[in-house]
């Protein structure tokens, strides 16, 4: 139903529930636990401005493939990113409630959804310039004419929980 | 330390560290890095209405994403004040011409102030910039089912062929944007 599939929401489940039952000292631990989200975006936030991801001027000069830096970037991640999950599997981690902790694939169904909706994201991406992570660090910078964009981004997001019924899947 | 961190990061440490978010949020916390979900939880949160798309438990399956949202305009902030983050960038010659051909003047600052700017949200140019990309951006997203992040950098790490085809998505759109709209645009 959802295409938002959190490899996690099993172990936070119950993670939430021995939580509620365990009172107070756990409620503690719920708090902390929304600290990490909120650090690990603070630095993402940091690393985003910093490499420049977040400037409209690298992502025209992306888009006419006039510099190594946003692919650089990208695909380093990628490989970074691959070769800990790789490692991960490899090593058989489990989450604390024992979980083996992949990263549950998003439903494909045949790629029209990605395909048409990723067309019209990379449209809205070389206007404006930023995608979700930039638009909310830009705000952070003081480039404050970018939650104009954060509104319409919101929009466009409920406009397609609107339409979602009728769109090719 | 501070001086070194003030400068623009290069590709190649600022690249691994992005990719480092994606282990690092599975191992403390099980969860799929991204971020476009966030505007769907504030629609479940503000205004769901009868739309099916947004009746959800947002606290419980969104909360941690608009906290994570949360990180991340607090990290910009810290590199604008601190980290001297909003600097004008060095972009490539070919690039400033390109732009220069079509009719920017301006190159100060992470964006273009001539587009995105209080001054340009009544222009033609920056409404389309600004508007009509934003709204592009938060429909595309969560049609495809992710941005750049979720999609671009933990899809493909993760090896989803539908991450492989938003992303060749996101060039198609960009390439018609970039090459047929700002000619007329700007």
């Amino acid at each position: 139903m959802t295409s938002d599939t959190h490899a996690g929401s099993l172990a936070q489940g119950s993670q939430e529930k021995g939580a509620s039952e365990n009172g107070s000292t756990a409620q503690g631990a719920r708090r902390t636990g929304y600290i990490i989200y909120l650090l690990i975006g603070l630095v993402f936030g940091i690393v985003l401005v910093k490499s420049q991801a977040v400037s409209w001027f690298r992502i025209q000069e992306m888009f006419r493939f006039q510099s190594f830096h946003m692919y650089g970037i990208i695909g380093s991640a990628v490989a970074v990113a691959a070769l800990s999950l790789f490692l991960i599997k490899k090593m058989k981690l489990t989450s604390a409630s024992g979980e083996p902790l992949i990263i549950e694939p998003k439903e494909f169904e045949g790629g029209k959804s990605q395909m048409f909706g990723g067309i019209i994201f990379g449209a809205g991406w070389a206007l404006l310039g930023a995608c979700p992570g930039p638009i909310f660090a830009l705000i952070g910078t003081g480039t404050l004419v970018l939650l104009v964009a954060l509104l319409s981004a919101v929009t466009g997001a409920w406009m397609y929980g609107l339409m979602r019924p009728f769109l090719p899947q | 330390m501070i001086e070194l961190l003030s400068s623009p990061w290069p590709w190649y440490v600022s690249g691994p560290l992005i990719g480092l978010f994606v282990p690092t949020l599975l191992l403390l916390t099980g969860k799929r890095f991204g971020v476009s979900a966030s505007l769907r939880h504030i629609c479940a949160a503000a205004v769901p209405g009868e739309i099916e798309y947004f009746n959800y438990d947002w606290k419980g399956k969104g909360l941690w994403n608009l906290t994570m949202a949360l990180g991340i305009f607090i990290g910009g902030i810290i590199a604008a004040q601190v980290l001297s983050g909003s600097e004008s960038v060095a972009i490539s010659n070919a690039t400033v011409e390109d732009l220069t051909a079509l009719g920017l003047t301006t190159f100060e600052g992470l964006v273009p102030v001539q587009l995105i700017s209080w001054e340009s949200l009544l222009s033609p140019a920056g409404f389309i910039v600004i508007v009509l990309g934003g709204f592009l951006i938060g429909f595309g997203a969560r049609y495809a089912g992710g941005c750049t992040s979720g999609h671009a950098i933990t899809g493909i790490a993760n090896l989803e062929l539908g991450s492989l085809v938003a992303v060749i998505g996101f060039f198609i759109g960009g390439l018609i944007i970039t090459f047929f709209l700002y000619p007329f645009l700007l």
